[in-house]
């Protein structure tokens, strides 16, 4: 076996620096993160995996925080989720913004609030500190209990069959090449070299059924992709 | 516990598994199994289980009868039939001596132990069996076998008893995550045969151990007898096993060169010639079995000389024509369904993977059709044949290097021992062929 990455990735926090209270509410819940201090770098410094989510001040620079929210949006794959920190005069400037973030606080922060903002939101996108669930349009994975299930029925997956599943699905809408997949979910050791991770895609779609098929797409002459498209949380 | 093992444990639990069945080979191909509860899972997949070797085909050895089979936790699968009507799933084992390491009798060792060869060398051995077997009334060896239809080639019409059985057969192959690529009637009446999408050889190998048993499950329900005997009836067709096979470098197909004439590359070519030059000292291992020499026969669609053409059924080795590079291969057509694919793969590998190492060269493709050719013509052409019976075929095995540097010591000396041992019992057999031409004469 490979290396599991099972350490979440950074949230992005922008503008850098993160204020004393934020830092503290992130430390103490153990979210790990990161912050930038001009909107670019969002892309710039973006991990292999994608931020896990963003945390957003619009109380410095609020024309650039409003288009980082935008660009995080409207991007192929949109970041969720996204926690908008406003000053209260801001308030109005959230009205037609609605879809570019997940839930707003408003400043002075209150560390609890923050807390419970962030764990609500992360335990809507399955993709939290402890997440026990990736959910996505009919398929759910429980983490915890290693099943998972396509529109209510149980699959009877083999272990690496739920090992490609799980790292597609935590990463929707990435395209991964057959030698990285190779590499992060089987490990180098393996013997099937990077044809396996077909005849392994092969067999989830035929275990998910030709309607859900789809949901692993193949990107040709590159490697596979997760449930573009319908993203839905 | 490692992740696999929890995986497996958990799923246990969840899907309230009441029995896992532990599968391993024997070295002559046959499944074996025992079932342990869920309780005893966690210390299996731990510490594995002891058991008794001694009465297991290739098992003995003189000081030490026990052996230890572990879990391979990546080859758990819930069985989609419930044995007893209770949920079952299987996990095939790894075999290891008391003290921790491989034991030298487990044909999994076995093929793992090649394929790490070639790994070493940068590539990935893919095969993709073709399986072909009969559906007879019965197993009762004291009347011919009696074949339940009598479909022929592509017949569409008859939706007959064995074509309902295959059908299901090949449903719950899908289910287990088995990719069945074709399925069809054969020649033979009752004959059929499933081809399987090509994966890497271990796969394989524990795949074509799991079809040869669901074969047998689905066909025994309905009362029907499921044969992998490689001639079971005089006169028409046996079961081989073609197995398609190339060798991959990371992402790419070692076998193609799309500028050459063949499509093949060097490394295709060489590993060709490997193949065909040690094919007579592997047959004893493909086609283990006194029976299987009554397949390799003239007039069969079975291969009886060594040579390889492009599209020649009657050739060791055919090149397909392929629709794109990526699926180049050849197509090596002398093992039969009854053998141990574990280490069929393993020998065929190793042929290959010798004839890249000692850069051997290809022979001309056959041109012409050889059943038509004479022995004298053959012989002017240097074209070999296979061994023409199990004898010959562990005389020439018993010379080989190869194959004793491929199966290990353990293996090699037991498998001749045994296959003499089975040779001289036929030896010593009056045939009915004896008593209906001779009693009467002489
Ligand atoms: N690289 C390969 N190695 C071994 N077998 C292969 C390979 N590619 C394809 N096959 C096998 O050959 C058969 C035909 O496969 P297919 O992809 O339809 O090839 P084609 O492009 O020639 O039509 C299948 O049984 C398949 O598993």
């Amino acid at each position: 076996m490979g290396e599991r990455e099972e350490e979440m990735e950074p949230l992005l926090c922008f503008p850098a620096p993160v204020s004393d209270d934020l830092t503290q509410v992130l430390e103490r819940a153990g979210y790990p993160w990161k912050a930038v201090s001009r909107p670019e770098h969002a892309e710039t410094d973006e991990p292999e995996d994608g931020w896990s989510g963003a945390v957003i001040s619009a109380d410095g620079d609020a024309q650039g925080a409003f288009a980082l929210c935008r660009l995080l949006r409207t991007r192929e794959v949109p970041l969720r989720p996204l926690l908008l920190l406003i000053a209260p005069n801001q308030i109005p400037e959230l009205q037609l913004r609605e879809d570019h973030f997940d839930d707003f606080c408003v400043l002075p922060v209150r560390p609890e609030e923050v807390a419970a903002r962030l764990a609500h939101l992360f335990w809507h996108t399955g993709r939290g500190l402890r997440p026990e669930l990736i959910e996505h349009g009919p398929l759910v994975l429980n983490l915890e209990t290693y099943q998972a299930a396509v529109a209510g029925r149980v699959l009877d997956l083999t272990y690496m069959e739920y090992e490609l599943l799980r790292f597609l699905a935590a990463r929707p809408g990435k395209v991964f090449t057959r030698e990285t997949l190779l590499s992060r979910v089987w490990g180098y050791e393996y013997y099937g070299g990077a044809r396996t991770v077909d005849v392994h895609v092969r067999r989830l779609r035929a275990k998910l059924g030709e309607e859900h098929a789809h949901l692993i797409e193949t990107v040709r002459s590159v490697g596979y992709r997760f449930g573009q498209g319908n993203w839905a949380p | 516990m490692n992740h696999q093992g929890e995986y497996v444990l958990r799923t246990v639990e969840e899907r309230h598994i009441r029995f896992v069945q532990l599968w391993f080979t024997d070295v002559l191909g046959t499944p074996k199994t025992f079932s342990i509860t869920p309780a005893e899972l966690e210390n299996a997949l731990e510490e594995g289980m002891t058991f008794d070797g001694s009465a297991i085909d290739g098992f003995s050895r003189v000081q030490e009868s026990d052996v230890l089979a572990r879990p391979d936790p990546q080859t758990f699968q819930l069985l989609p039939w419930h044995p007893d009507r209770v949920p079952v799933a299987r996990v095939f084992c790894d075999i290891f001596n008391l003290d921790g390491t491989p034991f030298e009798g487990c044909p999994r060792h076995t093929l793992r132990r090649t394929l790490d060869r070639a790994h070493q060398a940068g590539f990935t051995f893919f095969a993709a069996p073709e399986i072909e077997y009969f559906y007879f009334a019965d197993a009762d060896p004291s009347h011919p076998p009696v074949a339940i239809d009598s479909g022929s080639y592509f017949d569409l019409t008859t939706s007959d008893l064995s074509s309902e059985i295959r059908k299901e057969s090949v449903l719950t192959l899908e289910e287990m995550g088995i990719p069945v690529e074709h399925a069809q009637h054969e020649d033979a009446p009752s004959q059929h045969e499933i081809d399987l999408r090509h994966t890497d050889a271990l796969t394989m190998a524990d795949t074509v151990m799991t079809v040869r048993l669901v074969l047998k499950e689905i066909a025994s329900r309905q009362g029907v007898h499921t044969s992998f005997m490689p001639k079971p009836l005089a006169g028409v067709q046996g079961s081989g096993m073609h197995t398609h096979i190339s060798l991959s470098q990371g992402d790419t197909n070692a076998f193609s060169d799309p500028d050459d004439e063949y499509g093949l590359s060097p490394v295709a070519k060489r590993f060709m010639a490997g193949l065909l030059r040690h094919a007579p000292e592997i047959t004893a291992v493909t086609n283990q079995w006194v029976n299987s020499y009554k397949r390799l026969v003239n007039g069969y669609e079975a291969p009886v000389h060594v040579s390889w053409a492009r599209n020649n059924r009657s050739s060791l080795v055919r090149v397909p024509v392929v629709k794109r590079i990526e699926s180049t291969r050849i197509e090596y057509r002398a093992p039969d369904t009854a053998c141990n694919p574990y280490l069929a793969f393993a020998v065929v590998l190793a042929a290959g993977l010798k004839g890249i190492e000692e850069g051997y060269e290809l022979p001309p493709e056959a041109a012409t059709n050889l059943f038509t050719m004479t022995p004298e013509e053959l012989a002017a052409d240097g074209i070999r044949s296979l061994p023409g019976s199990l004898n010959e075929a562990v005389v020439e095995m018993e010379r080989s290097e190869l194959v004793a540097e491929t199966l290990g010591e353990h293996v090699f000396e037991w498998f001749i021992r045994n296959k003499r041992a089975e040779w001289g019992a036929y030896k010593t057999h009056i045939s009915q062929f004896e008593l209906d031409r001779y009693l009467p004469m002489l």
